[in-house]
């Protein structure tokens, strides 16, 4: 038996800056992680020699600056380097190449449309303007719409202000994009297939929606309000796979005091005249803390790892349908050589960054289809990056490993429960898609890991390996995150936060739910705040 | 024109007048304009810029944005996109328009050129065919790009007419400013307009891209006759602030481009409101600029003479030496021909009117170290530099 001031449970990026901000206020905090290795969904894992794969999450663009400055990150050894030129492989012989140069840009969308080249700039500055709105809430607590409290109204008032600013047409605007669907909104600007099937493809990335559903295109929005270094919408390849930010994370929190224990997995929270007053452990074991933070998912934390007798009514029921499907698969492959894509030309500038097989939007749309129905799509959508061509510490020279993001494939098939067989039939779709834009590609691939939602479920305990720890949705958003009523951390058992994905502001390598989450408990345990403000490029 | 997937081994497009800058080129300073290479500087800027002014520059305009409008309803369709009125423009003749959003916020501005009946060419800054598009809705007109289609090279300064005459395009005495004639350099057809951004006697000549190097050649061709040089953007950039020619995009931002809340201008704020017309029925923007004309004026971009000759780059705005801040220099030029600092301001109207003093507090180095320096500037409503022979026709003769 020991007794901490915290318990966070889960070593996920989440959990380890929560630990991290935790330590740095002076509190006595102990990890419990229940895999061997740390990092969650945010891991770098060598399952072949000499391959270190990111197993799950594979790029970066949210990670709170103000946090990675603040924690000192760089020196802890996360380095984020921009990926360039992304290529998109429409269904028959069309490709559409990204450049970072924006002349470069221009001329490459005018080859599919002129108009679609020229429609771009306004898609972008109305992106620009959606982001920059709601990258403002992203490192603050949500406001509670029913409290009277100075701080809900204070922040009301600032939210209003920041709204207000818009201007009255985007203010309507702004409103609408809420609720629409990708292809919706997608329509207001292009009329190139390929490319709205390129700009819809990140409203899909992560959720059981399709481009045609509404609330894709927030998602959309979600995907491409990072930056790197300024530079909204850009995606980073942390050197060394997503494991580094973990392991830098770690190394900020450990240099604070925290203690990380990994193969402690937390059978359940223990509660005591309505307060959380610790954890049982797998093994047996018993750890006590004044608070008990879960970085686990909110259907996790309040259907597996606790009493349903410990819960206020009604709670377990909201999480048991808290929404968070599954929606996607990864195939991590070691290959012996860079790959060839026909119809690509020779050029430094693309074919070293990533590759989306989107095909159309009705493609898409059928690979929805399948997964509706309970099968994984016969014709999936495929995020595709190849890391090795930037960062030399992931393959062997002249060798490469490459992250496949598949979409659809269900946590749970029509036809029964997943078995390794199904499991690999899904892979080899997934090669066979690629086999069609890249002839030969299998004879390149050296070793092979597929994940379905199922693997990522048992693996990392992402219920339904739902990669945002819930669908990001409006009626799961924001002040609603993870429940109504529960959107500033604190959980409905006494002492008991929550600092994961299922919190606001959500999914993606962000840090930002664990640093909120600390903020608010050290205003509940009287200690002062050590979570930076975050930094703005529209100020 | 048809782009190929080996674009990219340029990532910018080379004019046709291209391999004749390299020739010139012993700056080798490049710079990118609508995504095609263009000089910055061919050789030397004082030259250049005296070209213009004194005898003859030629300029590549290619990359211009250049739309054919055309159909029965390209007139109301023009009419209802600009707040210029254009009922009574006539083939063969040019415009400068400028066109709005329906927040009366400025797109961006351009000429139109009425090539024939129900037929014109829009030139503008910037990408436009998305928002030229989504305006013709209900009208009977056919947009095209032509901007790839078309050459365009300007050939700007007094001796101008006269180089252009030597060089064998005749019958050009008789064409008045912002006239259209379709001519001849010996055997090929030249579409010639008398228009510019230099404030200077000028043409402009449009051609097929495949007869671009032997108008080209033509032209510098009489070069024992007259001085002719090649000139780049930076001697342009000087050429238009003394001629008091704004730039969309660099001296206030476009409205489509503009991402914040009041970063964007209406065509008063420019400066532009003698190209709208509030009177001549319906077009984009009307409403939100008839309630601004009711408002006092809050801002204005605001030509200024900056005393001294401190070279003025970006700088502040007070109303007073020491006083509070009220605008921004947006491009400022040394002038040669005036001796004088002369820039463009966004300055903040008080009270509706312009504030009665204008310093602006100047940041320059000698020798790399920083000084910083207060200005007294004094506003001026007409064009700094308006030579009287620019508008002679015919030209004079050298």
């Amino acid at each position: 038996m020991s007794n901490y001031d915290a318990i966070v449970i889960g070593a996920g990026h989440n959990g380890l800056t929560n630990a991290a901000y935790l330590a740095k206020a002076g509190l006595n905090v102990v990890v419990l992680e229940k895999n061997e290795y740390i990092g969650g969904a945010a891991v770098s894992r060598e399952l072949h020699e000499g391959w270190k794969y990111s197993n799950c999450s594979y790029v970066c663009s949210m990670m709170r600056q103000a946090l990675h400055r603040d924690l000192d990150l760089g020196r802890h050894g996360l380095l984020l380097v921009p990926y360039l030129g992304t290529i998109n492989f429409g269904d028959g012989d069309e490709r559409l190449f990204s450049y970072h140069d924006e002349q470069a840009a221009h001329l490459e969308l005018k080859r599919h449309s002129p108009h679609d080249a020229d429609a771009m700039h306004r898609f972008q500055s109305d992106l620009t303007r959606y982001s920059q709105l709601i990258r403002k809430t992203l490192l603050r607590t949500p406001p509670d719409p029913t409290s009277l409290r100075p701080r809900d109204i204070m922040e009301f008032l600032y939210l209003a202000k920041q709204f207000w600013k818009l201007g009255e047409k985007e203010i309507y605007e702004y409103v609408r994009f809420f609720t629409m669907s990708a292809a919706d909104f997608l329509d207001d600007y292009f009329e190139n297939d390929l490319i709205k099937a390129a700009m819809a493809s990140p409203g899909i990335i992560g959720t059981a929606l399709g481009v045609y559903s509404p609330g894709s295109s927030y998602i959309l929005l979600h995907h491409v309000m990072g930056d790197v270094d300024g530079s909204i919408g850009a995606w980073g390849l942390a050197r060394g796979g997503m494991g580094a930010i973990s392991a830098a994370l770690a190394g900020a929190a450990q240099e604070h005091g925290a203690e990380i224990r990994t193969n402690a997995g937390v059978q359940q929270v223990l509660v005591k005249n309505g307060k959380a007053v610790g954890v049982v452990l797998e093994n047996g074991d018993e750890v006590y803390a004044r608070i008990v933070v879960s970085n686990l998912d909110a259907k996790r934390t309040f259907t597996r790892i606790m009493e349903k007798n410990d819960l206020p009514d009604g709670i377990y029921e909201k999480a048991r349908n808290f929404k968070i499907r599954g929606s996607s698969g990864k195939v991590n492959i070691a290959l012996s050589g860079m790959p060839k894509f026909s119809g690509v030309p020779e050029n430094r500038y693309i074919n070293r960054g990533g590759q989306g097989f989107t095909g159309s939007m009705e493609t898409m749309e059928r690979a929805y289809d399948c997964w509706k129905r309970g099968r994984w799509s016969d014709d999936p959508f495929v995020e595709s990056v190849i890391p090795s061509a930037w960062d030399p510490t992931v393959a062997p020279p002249g060798q490469h490993w490459m992250s496949n993001f598949v979409q659809y494939c269900p946590p749970e098939l029509a036809d029964g429960p997943w078995t390794p067989e199904k499991r690999d039939q899904f892979g080899q779709t997934v090669i066979d898609k690629i086999e069609r834009y890249s002839p030969g590609f299998s004879d390149l691939i050296v070793h092979m890991e597929v994940r379905t939602p199922h693997e990522i479920e048992q693996e990392i305990g992402l219920t339904e390996g739902n990669i945002f720890q819930g669908e990001l949705t409006i009626d799961q958003l924001f002040f609603n995150r993870p429940f109504p009523g529960y959107g500033q951390y604190r959980m409905p058992v006494r002492n008991l936060y929550m600092c994961g994905s299922s919190t606001h502001p959500g999914g993606g390598v962000s840090s930002a739910c664990g640093a909120n989450a600390a903020r608010e408990i050290l205003i509940d345990l009287r200690r002062p705040n050590t979570v930076p403000e975050d930094d703005f490029y529209d100020e | 024109m048809k782009f190929d997937h080996t674009h990219f081994r340029q990532a910018l497009l080379r004019t046709p007048f291209h391999d004749r800058f390299v020739e010139l080129s012993t700056t080798e300073e490049w710079m990118a304009w609508n995504t095609y290479k263009v000089p910055r500087v061919v050789d030397k800027l004082p030259t250049e810029y005296f070209a213009v002014r004194s005898g003859c520059a030629v300029m590549d305009l290619t990359p211009m944005e250049k739309y054919r409008i055309s159909g029965r309803g390209a007139r109301d369709y023009l009419d209802r996109l600009v707040t210029r009125d254009i009922s009574k423009l006539k083939a063969g003749r040019v415009t400068y328009v400028v066109w709005c959003n329906d927040e009366g916020k400025v797109i961006d501005d351009g000429t139109v050129f009425q090539l024939g009946e129900n037929d014109y060419r829009l030139c503008a800054q910037h990408h436009q065919f998305d928002w030229l598009l989504m305006s013709a809705r209900g009208f009977d007109v056919d947009i095209q790009v032509e901007t790839h289609d078309v050459a365009a090279l300007a050939v700007q300064g007094p001796t101008s007419w006269s180089v252009l005459a030597a060089a064998g395009i005749s019958n050009l005495e008789q064409l008045k400013p912002f006239g259209i004639a379709d001519l001849r350099c010996g055997d090929i057809p030249v579409t010639v307009s008398r228009t510019g951004y230099t404030g200077d006697l000028g043409y402009e000549l449009w051609m097929d891209p495949a007869n671009a190097l032997q108008v080209w050649d033509a032209i510098f061709s009489v070069q024992g006759q007259y001085d002719i040089h090649a000139m780049g953007l930076s001697a342009l950039e000087m050429v238009r602030i003394e001629a008091g020619f704004i730039m969309p995009g660099f001296d206030f931002n476009t409205a489509e481009a503009t991402i914040r809340n009041g970063y964007d201008r209406s065509p008063f704020e420019v400066g532009l409101g003698w190209v709208v017309n509030l009177d001549k029925g319906h077009f984009t923007g009307r409403k939100a600029l008839l309630a601004e004309k009711s408002r006092p004026a809050k801002r204005r971009l605001t030509k200024i003479v900056v005393d001294g000759n401190k070279p003025v780059g970006e700088a502040f705005i007070y109303d007073g030496k020491n006083g509070k801040q009220t605008g921004e220099i947006k491009c400022a030029t040394w002038s040669p021909i005036l001796k004088a600092n002369l820039a463009l301001a966004d300055i903040e109207f008080i009270n509706g009117r312009l504030p009665a003093q204008l310093w602006a507090r100047i940041d320059y180095q000698r020798e790399l170290k920083w000084h910083s320096a207060w200005a007294e500037c004094h506003s001026h409503s007409k064009p700094f530099y308006v030579p009287e022979y620019r508008s002679a026709t015919p030209p004079m003769r050298y």
